[in-house]
C-alpha cells in the first residue's frame, strides 16, 4: 500500500503488515529492513519501509495505571488522545506532549517528542520509566534509563528495536484548563527576552509572524501557561473541573488547490491573526485541547496545502549563536515571501538522550507548501542552521541531504556506531535512515 | 446510574471487541465469552482500565450447543444485551467440496449463534427485558458464488434474527439485526476491500451501541450498503447467475 508522512511529500509503495502476536512480529523482524509505524504523525518518510513496514496500530491495550504515582503502563500503538480520555476525566494528563494528541506512545519515544515545557522539564522520554523492545534476533527485553540503548532509543526514530511497551508517568492537573498569559512581542528580542524573563513558567512557546520585516522582524505572541487549579475557575466550572466546551471538529473534505494558500494570503492571515493576538494580550482561561492541540480540531488540516504537500523545518540552535541564527533565518524567510502561518519559536532546555533533538537554546519550526522554489530556500536555511551549530528534527525530515545531516550532527557517527555493533543496521531501517545514511 | 452488562459471544473477535469498548464507554459493564477465555486478560484489563467498568471473561464454545444452558446459569447474572459477534469465514473454494469443513462453517454462523439466542431469549422473556444482537452479514442477502457456504448460513441466521424479533415484540424483549458490510478486520485481512464500503469494527461499535439505544430492527453499518443491496437483491436470476460477484 502507498503510505506517505505527514506532510503527505513522501509517497510511496511500501508491504505493511499487521502482527498480533510477538512471535508474528519476531518472523517480521526476522526479515530485516524493518521500521514500526504508529500514527504516521511524522511529516517525512521516517516512518516507512518499502520492504518491511509494520503497522503498531493493532498493538493498542492499555495494561495497568497505578493512580499513586500516575505510573502507565501500555503497549506502545495507544495514543496519547486515549491516554487522555482515559485519564484526564481522572485528574491526569501526559507530562509531556507534541502539538497532536494523534501519535502512539512508541511514536513519542522513538521521536522523542518535545512540548512547550521543555525548557523546565525536558522531553517525553523524562517521564519514560521503562520500555520493552524486540531486538534484532526477536527477544524483548525490558530496558530502564539506565541502560545505553534506552538512551539512545529515546530519538532513535525506531532504528534502535520495535518499542512494544512504554511505562509513563503522568502529571496530576486539578482542572482540564490551563491557565495563559500572552505576551506582546514586538520584534526578535523581545520575544527572546520573554522567553528568557519567563524561564520559571511551565509552559511557553511562541507564534512567530515569519513574514514580518524591518524592525518588526522576529514580532511574536508569547504564550505562556500553567495548569489551572480548581479555584482558578469561575464557581460554574469548579463543579467539573475537568470538563471544558466541546470543540467542534471539523475536516477538509477535499485537497485546496494550489493557490488557496500564497505569499498574499499567508501575509494576510499572519497580519490579522497578529492583530488579533495583540488584543489578547494578558491572561486568559483556556481549554487543554485548545491550548495544546489547536490543530487537532481540523482533521487532516495538512490537506490545505494541496496536493503536493507540504515540508516541515525544524531546526535547534545552541543558545550562544541563536539571536543571530534567528535573525539570519527569519531574514531569509520573511524576503522569499515563502512563509507559513505555523511558525514556531520556543527556549528549549538541555540535552538529555544521546541522539535526541532538543538542545540548550532556541528551536524554530516552519512549514512550507512544496514547490519550485521551497528547496532552494530549505538549502539555504539548512545551511544558516549548520554554521550556527543547530541541528534538525528528524520526525519532521522529509528531504533533508544526507551530508546536511553529519555536518549538522556529529552524533550521528556514534549512532551508527552502536547501529553496527548490536546488528541493528539489516534489522531495523526506515526510507529515511537509508536516505540520511543512518 | 449503573447501566445493564452487556454479554459479548465471540468477545475475540475484532468486531466483538469494538462493540466491548463503545457499550463499556458508555458506562455497561461486560461479559467477553469466547474459547479460552484466559487468553483474553489483556483485553479485559485495557477495557476495564480505559472505561472503568467491570469486565469478566467467560468460556465459551458456540459450536459445542448442548453446554450453552449450563454456560447461561453460569454467567455472575442475566446481562441486560446479548451480542453474538460469532462466526467464521471458510474458504469457500475448498469448502465447497469439503461436507464437513461446509458444515462447519454453517455450524459456525447459523447453528451455534441460533442455539445461544434461543436460550438467552427465553431468559429474556422470562425476566420481561432484554436485547439481543445478532452480528449476521449482507452476505446472507443474495448467494453468490464467492461465499455462499457463508452467505448461506447468515441467510438462515438473519431470517431467524428475523422471526425471533417477531415472536418477542410483545414481550419487551427486542432483536437487532446487524449488516456490517465489509469490515477491515483479521477475518478479511489481506482482501482487497473497497475503501468507500468498508467500515472500522470501532464504527461497528458505535452503530451497534446507537442501534440498541434507540431500538432500531435492521442496521447496516454504512447506510450505502442499503443502496448497495437493494441493487443487488434486484437484478433478475437470469441475468445474476451469470455475474462473477
Amino acid at each position: 500500500m502507498i503510505l506517505s508522512g505527514w506532510g503527505r511529500t513522501t509517497p510511496q509503495a511500501c508491504r505493511v503488515s499487521r502482527p498480533r502476536s510477538e512471535a508474528e512480529l519476531a518472523a517480521r523482524v526476522a526479515e530485516g529492513g524493518l521500521i514500526a509505524r504508529g500514527a504516521g504523525r511524522a511529516y517525512g518518510d521516517a516512518a516507512q519501509s518499502a520492504a518491511n513496514t509494520v503497522d503498531m496500530g493493532g498493538v493498542n491495550r492499555m495494561i495497568r495505571f497505578d493512580a499513586d504515582s500516575g505510573q502507565l503502563v501500555a503497549e506502545a500503538g495507544v495514543w496519547l488522545a486515549d491516554v487522555i480520555a482515559t485519564f484526564l476525566p481522572r485528574g491526569w494528563f501526559p507530562a509531556v506532549t507534541p502539538g497532536t494528541r494523534f501519535v502512539t506512545l512508541g511514536g513519542a519515544v522513538a521521536a522523542d517528542v518535545h512540548g512547550k515545557n521543555h525548557h523546565r522539564e525536558g522531553s517525553f522520554g523524562a517521564f519514560v520509566d521503562w520500555i520493552d523492545l524486540m531486538g534484532p534476533d526477536g527477544t524483548v527485553r525490558r530496558l530502564t534509563p539506565g541502560d545505553d540503548l534506552f538512551r539512545w532509543t529515546l530519538g532513535g526514530m525506531g532504528l534502535t528495536g520495535v518499542i512494544l511497551r512504554v511505562a509513563l508517568r503522568l502529571r496530576r492537573v486539578e482542572t482540564g484548563w490551563i491557565a495563559q498569559r500572552t505576551v506582546v512581542a514586538p520584534d526578535l528580542a523581545a520575544a527572546m527576552a520573554a522567553f528568557e524573563g519567563n524561564a520559571d513558567a511551565l509552559y511557553s512557546v511562541a507564534w512567530i509572524d515569519c513574514l514580518a520585516q524591518g524592525a518588526a522582524l522576529g514580532r511574536s505572541l508569547v504564550m505562556l501557561g500553567e495548569h489551572a487549579s480548581v479555584a482558578a475557575l469561575p464557581g460554574v466550572r469548579r463543579e467539573h473541573p475537568f470538563t471544558v466546551p466541546a470543540r467542534p471538529r471539523r475536516a477538509l473534505p477535499f485537497d485546496a488547490p494550489g493557490f488557496a494558500l500564497n505569499p498574499l494570503t499567508v501575509r494576510a492571515f499572519n497580519e490579522v491573526y497578529w492583530q488579533l493576538g495583540k488584543r489578547k494580550a494578558g491572561p486568559a482561561l483556556v481549554p487543554w485541547d485548545a491550548y495544546f492541540y489547536p490543530l487537532d480540531a481540523i482533521g487532516n488540516w495538512n490537506r490545505i496545502y494541496g496536493r503536493r504537500g507540504f515540508v516541515q523545518f525544524q531546526c535547534a540552535l545552541p543558545l550562544a549563536s541563536s539571536a543571530d541564527a534567528l535573525h539570519e533565518l527569519l531574514k531569509v524567510v520573511s524576503a522569499s515571501g515563502q512563509g507559513s502561518f505555523l511558525a514556531v519559536l520556543k527556549r528549549f532546555g538541555p540535552q538529555a538522550a544521546p541522539f535526541a533533538f532538543p538542545m540548550e537554546g532556541y528551536t524554530l519550526a516552519l512549514d512550507f507548501p512544496l514547490h519550485g522554489q521551497t528547496s532552494a530556500l530549505l538549502d539555504r536555511l539548512d545551511r544558516i542552521v549548520v554554521a550556527a551549530g543547530g541541528r534538525f528534527y528528524l520526525a519532521k525530515d522529509a528531504r533533508m541531504s544526507r551530508e546536511t545531516l553529519w555536518q549538522a550532527d556529529p552524533r550521528a557517527a556514534a549512532f551508527v556506531e552502536l547501529r553496527d555493533r548490536l546488528g541493528l543496521r539489516a534489522a531495523f531501517a526506515s526510507t529515511q535512515s537509508e536516505r540520511l545514511g543512518l | 446510574m449503573t447501566k445493564g452488562a452487556v454479554l459479548i459471544l465471540g468477545g475475540r473477535s475484532d468486531i466483538g471487541l469494538a462493540i466491548a469498548h463503545a457499550f463499556a464507554a458508555a458506562g455497561h459493564p461486560v461479559m467477553l465469552a469466547a474459547r479460552g477465555p484466559e487468553t483474553l486478560e489483556a483485553d479485559r484489563a485495557d477495557l476495564a482500565l480505559r472505561h472503568g467498568v467491570t469486565v469478566t471473561l467467560h468460556a465459551f464454545d458456540a459450536l459445542d450447543t448442548a453446554s450453552h444452558a449450563a454456560f447461561v446459569d453460569a454467567l455472575p447474572s442475566l446481562p441486560a444485551i446479548a451480542v453474538c459477534a460469532v462466526g467464521a469465514m471458510g474458504v469457500q473454494a475448498k469448502d465447497e467440496h469439503d461436507p464437513a469443513a461446509a458444515i462447519a462453517v454453517m455450524r459456525a454462523n447459523f447453528e451455534g449463534p441460533a442455539t445461544i439466542l434461543a436460550i438467552l431469549a427465553d431468559r429474556f422473556e422470562a425476566r420481561g427485558r432484554g436485547t439481543l444482537v445478532g452480528i449476521s452479514s449482507v452476505a446472507g442477502e443474495r448467494g453468490r458464488a464467492t461465499n455462499y457456504i457463508y452467505g448461506a448460513a447468515k441467510a438462515g441466521f438473519t431470517a431467524y434474527l428475523s422471526g425471533l424479533r417477531n415472536r418477542l415484540a410483545k414481550q419487551n424483549v427486542h432483536v437487532l439485526t446487524v449488516l456490517p458490510g465489509f469490515v477491515a478486520t483479521r477475518m478479511t485481512a489481506g482482501m482487497d476491500l473497497p475503501a468507500r464500503l468498508t467500515a472500522t469494527p470501532a464504527a461497528v461499535g458505535a452503530a451497534v451501541l446507537h442501534a440498541v439505544e434507540r431500538k432500531r430492527n435492521v442496521i447496516y453499518v454504512k447506510p450505502v450498503w442499503r443502496l448497495v443491496m437493494a441493487v443487488i437483491k434486484a437484478i433478475p436470476e437470469p441475468v445474476f447467475k451469470k455475474l462473477k460477484l
